[in-house]
């Protein structure tokens, strides 16, 4: 379906509009810096109640099957009310788990039924999703996950726990790995995939405190605890395959995803102005040419990054190795927002050292974030195992 | 800020086909060949690119060129890199370039169908302090009855040896010009080779002393930084392809060699690295094409902005993969029998001329933050 440009300028100022009428403004208290500090009811609900409006005035999912309760309209619809609300820097939706990651994966796997059961609660947050994945001694070791789930009658059985459960309190389903079988040819084929009811007897979300001081995660516990047998996804021992699918989503490796927001947005430009106002033993920061020489860098590197997205779109200019952009993606941009924010950090002088206070400069902003944008660099499969998938799957070196 | 990239299908055949070209007629034993011949190509392969129409690229089809722009010449120059090759295509489509702009109507008669049919033009604008300030040279010239005296040396004049015509900054009068030198102008011993990094290269040193031109040899106009734009985007276009061959060699050779048992690919100190060469080459080709694109259409500030960023990125990315190149060939790499220093030297001296990284973020600071 071709859509006119007019169509979409026309359509660009009408989002515009109703995200300056529908913000929800300063709620008076700490907003959670992305979906996985979410650690308050009230931080939850405020949130929730937004991601139900935006969804309410036909903003979220826009590209999803109608049928299901998407807008069945083409992506670029979406995409331009994520510009929008990354420019107009509304809050994030919160149920990014459901949006971005299982929900694609339902509607590209999933049966009609876990489609008519499942998207519109995660559309319009009344189902929160939650990722069963990583465990405490299998974090980058994916496949070596030892959750187990045995068969019983028309259940299966979980024991075991799982940890960076984000919004683990609040969530009604977990995608979950888990382990139905010790045999077969290696650790992968042992592997199932649920759609995992939280809400049951034995499954026990306990908070976790992070670096930040905040909470956000938990370690999910489960206890004999029993899920229907047709939460599978696909069958018994193919858990492995859907788990690298929904990593695909996660990682933006492909497209799919309901859209909006999950993180406050904080970019270069943001330390730019950070930059513009500090002072550097009562001069301005910016007189000195090396902070100045830093500062360009940073601007240069965030172009590079949008300039790279725009080149993967365009076939001719990636004949040789076609996904090495799509793969690097979300080690190239959370390396560089840690990196820009140990900056922010150094422009502070001795204030430098201050935490979330209202001494501190933007009250501790860049600390907590700093803090926080390790998430990324970790979340998802650390940079440093993003660094092995791409020399092995993109430049084809020998596994590590 | 834009972020755009316009690909065309002209562009995509032009690339194509000189990728084609360049790894047929440049195999890498044959760049090495060449280093002990005089110049840096032999003629035929010369006429065959002048015969693909690829030095009146940006010559007006009104002077018997293609009428393109600067922006077709991305991807040939592009491919060239790939294979080491060097010929004196890019500085002679700048010196068309800048009689097209800067030159009298005369100046372009005499010289832009010339151009587009093989005769070679080169540039000489660098002297011996260095300086990548094009405007403020210090050779001279000198109204002396209806004649001008130039004095002073230039440096780094490419394929001076095969060039029909030289174009030359000068002081004149206090205002930086350029001048037309026809080679039978120059006497022989003022062109001297000189050592460069970049062995696949021919540079010359220039002495003017005891030459005289007449006025009609002045350029009407000038156009420092459009030559000096239109040199980082092709050194950049040169850079890019450089880059993605040192990255082959590297992954090659990261394959097939075995230490202690082991692919030295699987050791992650050297894929890491390497995964580094291949985000940086990435970005390079990113920004080579979006200041190709904003060549054509942007504002004269974007133009600027982007071709610096293309450059600053291409320099230290280039700089980098070669260095890593020569250290993860062990041994084998600190030998001139090993590929990687053709890659490494020529990451050198593209990365210094036309301003390195730090020179680019220096200007870019005038305009991203003091502007």
């Amino acid at each position: 379906m071709s859509v006119s440009e007019q169509e979409l300028d026309q359509f660009r100022l009408e989002v515009s509009t109703w995200l300056r009428e529908n913000n929800p403004g300063d709620p008076g208290f700490l907003l959670p810096e992305s979906f996985m500090e979410v650690g308050t009811d009230e931080q939850f609900e405020y949130l929730r109640n937004w991601q139900r409006k935006v969804y309410d005035a036909g903003y979220l999912g826009m590209s999803w099957p109608e049928e299901y309760g998407g807008g069945g309209k083409p992506q670029v619809f979406q995409d331009i009310v994520s510009q929008e609300m990354a420019r107009q820097r509304v809050p994030f939706m919160t149920n990014t788990i459901g949006l971005n990651w299982a929900g694609p994966l339902i509607l590209q796997q999933g049966t009609e039924e876990d489609k008519k059961k499942y998207i519109k609660g995660i559309l319009n947050a009344d189902d929160i999703w939650c990722q069963g994945f990583s465990e405490p001694d299998h974090g980058s070791d994916l496949g070596n996950a030892q959750v187990k789930a045995t068969k019983d009658g028309d259940d299966y059985v979980i024991n075991g726990s799982k940890i960076w459960t984000s919004l683990g309190s609040y969530a009604k389903y977990m995608i979950l790995l888990a382990r139905t079988s010790n045999e077969g040819p290696n650790k992968y084929a042992g592997l199932s995939f649920f759609l995992a009811p939280m809400k049951v007897e034995g499954v026990n979300p306990q908070p976790i405190k992070k670096l930040t001081s905040e909470y956000g995660f938990c370690q999910t516990f489960f206890n004999d605890a029993r899920i229907p047998a047709n939460s599978i996804m696909g069958r018994e021992g193919e858990g492995w395959q859907v788990a690298m699918a929904t990593l695909m989503f996660e990682r933006g490796n492909v497209g799919g995803q309901a859209g909006g927001l999950s993180m406050m947005d904080i970019n270069v430009n943001d330390v730019l102005e950070l930059a513009r106002r500090s002072s550097r033993n009562g001069k301005p920061a910016l007189d000195d040419p090396l902070i100045k020489d830093q500062m360009v860098q940073f601007l240069i590197e965030a172009k590079s990054n949008a300039l790279m997205g725009t080149k993967a779109k365009i076939p001719a200019l990636n004949t040789e190795r076609p996904t090495a952009i799509a793969m690097s993606g979300k080690l190239r941009g959370s390396e560089l927002k840690r990196r820009f924010c140990q900056f922010a950090i150094s422009l502070q002088g001795a204030n430098g050292g201050r935490f979330v206070s209202p001494e501190a400069v933007d009250g501790g902003k860049w600390q907590r974030i700093y803090f926080n944008s390790f998430s990324a660099t970790i979340g998802g499969g650390t940079t440093q195992v993003q660094y092995n998938i791409m020399g092995e799957r993109v430049l084809g070196l020998p596994k590590s | 800020m834009s972020t755009q990239i316009s690909f065309t299908e002209e562009q995509s055949m032009l690339l194509d086909t000189a990728m084609d070209f360049c790894s047929k007629n440049s195999p890498i034993n044959l760049v090495r060949s060449r280093i002990e011949e005089a110049q840096s190509l032999p003629s035929d392969l010369w006429s065959s690119m002048v015969a693909l129409g690829w030095a009146g690229i940006t010559v007006p089809e009104s002077h018997g060129g293609l009428g393109l722009g600067v922006t077709d010449l991305v991807p040939v120059v592009e491919a060239m890199g790939r294979n080491l090759m060097a010929s004196p295509l890019v500085w002679s489509a700048i010196s068309a370039n800048t009689l097209q702009q800067a030159g009298s109507d005369e100046q372009k008669s005499a010289w832009l169908s010339k151009i587009a049919n093989g005769a070679v033009a080169t540039m000489a604008l660098i002297e011996s302090d260095g300086s990548w300030q094009l405007s403020n040279p210090t050779c001279t010239g000198s109204l002396e009855q209806n004649l001008i005296s130039l004095s002073g040396t230039k440096c780094f004049v490419q394929d001076a040896g095969l060039a029909e015509l030289v174009l030359v900054s000068i002081q004149l009068e206090n205002q930086p010009r350029l001048i037309l030198l026809e080679r039978s102008a120059i006497p022989e011993q003022a062109l001297q080779r000189e050592v460069v990094i970049d062995e696949t290269r021919r540079c010359y040193s220039l002495t003017l002393d005891g030459i005289k031109i007449t006025p009609a040899q002045v350029l009407p106009g000038t156009c420092f930084d459009e030559i000096e734009q239109t040199a980082m985007l092709l050194l950049s276009a040169e850079i890019a392809g450089g880059h993605a061959s040192t990255l082959n060699l590297i992954v090659e050779y990261l394959k097939t060699r075995k230490q202690f048992d082991q692919y030295i690919g699987s050791y992650q100190a050297l894929k890491h690295p390497t995964v580094d060469v291949l985000i940086g080459l990435e970005a390079t080709r990113a920004h080579l094409y979006h200041a190709a694109t904003v060549f054509e259409t942007g504002s004269p500030s974007e133009k600027e902005t982007s071709v610096r960023m293309l450059k600053a990125v291409a320099s230290e990315g280039f700089a980098f993969a070669g260095d890593r190149a020569i250290q993860f060939h062990g041994g084998f790499g600190f030998t001139y029998e090993c590929d990687a220093q053709l890659f490494l030297r020529r990451a050198i001296f593209c990365q210094h001329q036309f301003g390195d990284e730090t020179h680019q973020r220096a200007c870019l600071a005038n305009t991203l933050i003091d502007g």
